[in-house]
């Protein structure tokens, strides 16, 4: 039971004739994100959606949001640092030792899209969408270089792994995805 | 053609239904023409002493000599008189459970790892191949 404060106020000089209850806004719990228990930092992932569906990646770290942080390392599979939803994924129980690799940079934050005002003149809109070639700054380039340095190391430790990392998973004539161990 | 693996006390049979699949074990007694009293005997192989249906087990070509109400006990210096089980693990259908299972407990790493074992293989053959031809 709660404790009732003791001291009894004089009370507000104005209140309204009738009752009008104020509903609370209801702030949902901000809980660590839950994910599977078989995604942790170093689990060699396959990417079932997206641009880089079927590649088999190394997942570095469970962000804030509830998204993976991943990379391919780029080197061997052209997976870039990306964020990638656990929804998406399946993992595999090949894991890896991730714990010499920072990654403390990289959250949420890093990689949220920058909004620029892309002002819309007539011009534009007639033109059509023409795909905008990706521009990916030196520094993102930079910081790719350095997760990935630490990581080649461990990879080149583990016999076939590189192999194994630079093939896309697929589904061969017999195999049933719902039996099949990863 | 005649039959060769009967149901008798002594036989070593398969399990293959239920919580004690792919064991073996030995009929001590038959009930009656659905059932039968199985031991593993426990201590070799895991297979408590049971009433089994005929449709859950399978024969094996192995027997051992018990008496109809031997113990776990005499069964086990049976079993262990003649090797049951390193007789079991050389036959090739012991070999292909074993494989079996193997094979379903690839994980995706191992797989890679085997299909490329299995390229080279084929390239060492073709090469072989093309030197006879």
């Amino acid at each position: 039971m709660t404790a009732t404060k003791g001291s009894s106020s004089k009370g507000p000089r104005y209140y309204p004739a009738e009752d009008i209850k104020v509903t609370k806004k209801h702030l949902p719990p901000q809980n660590p994100p839950k994910t599977r228990k078989s995604i942790t930092p170093g689990t060699i992932l396959i990417l079932l959606a997206g641009r880089f569906r079927g590649k088999r990646v190394v997942c570095l770290n469970i962000l804030e949001s509830g998204l993976l942080l991943v990379t391919g390392p780029y080197k061997i599979n052209g997976v870039p640092l990306r964020r990638v939803n656990a929804s998406y994924v399946i993992a595999t129980s090949t894991k890896i030792d991730v714990s010499n690799v920072d990654i403390s940079k990289h959250n949420d934050a890093y990689f949220a899209r920058s909004k620029e005002k892309t002002s819309e003149g007539e011009v534009e809109f007639f033109s059509g969408d023409a795909p905008k070639p990706a521009i990916v700054s030196d520094d993102r380039k930079a910081e790719q270089e350095k997760v990935d340095g630490s990581l080649l190391k461990v990879i080149a430790g583990t016999d076939m792994l590189e192999g194994y990392l630079s093939a896309r998973f697929t589904l061969q004539k017999n195999d049933r995805p719902h039996v099949m161990k990863f | 053609m005649t039959f060769t693996r009967f149901v008798e006390v002594g036989r070593v049979v398969l399990l293959n239904f239920g919580p004690n699949e792919d064991k073996l074990a030995t009929i001590v007694d038959i009930i009656d023409q659905n059932k039968c009293l199985i031991d593993g005997p426990v201590d070799i192989t895991g297979v408590a002493r049971q009433v089994c249906s005929y449709k859950r087990i399978a024969l094996t070509d192995l027997t051992v000599k018990i008496e109809r109400t031997s113990t776990a006990e005499e069964i086990k210096s049976a079993w262990e008189e003649s090797d049951i089980m390193a007789k079991w693990e050389a036959s090739s259908w012991a070999k292909k459970l074993s494989s079996k299972k193997k094979r379903a407990n690839l994980t995706d790493f191992d797989r890679f790892k085997v299909m490329v074992a299995r390229k080279q293989k084929s390239a060492i053959i073709a090469k072989k191949l093309a030197t006879m031809s």
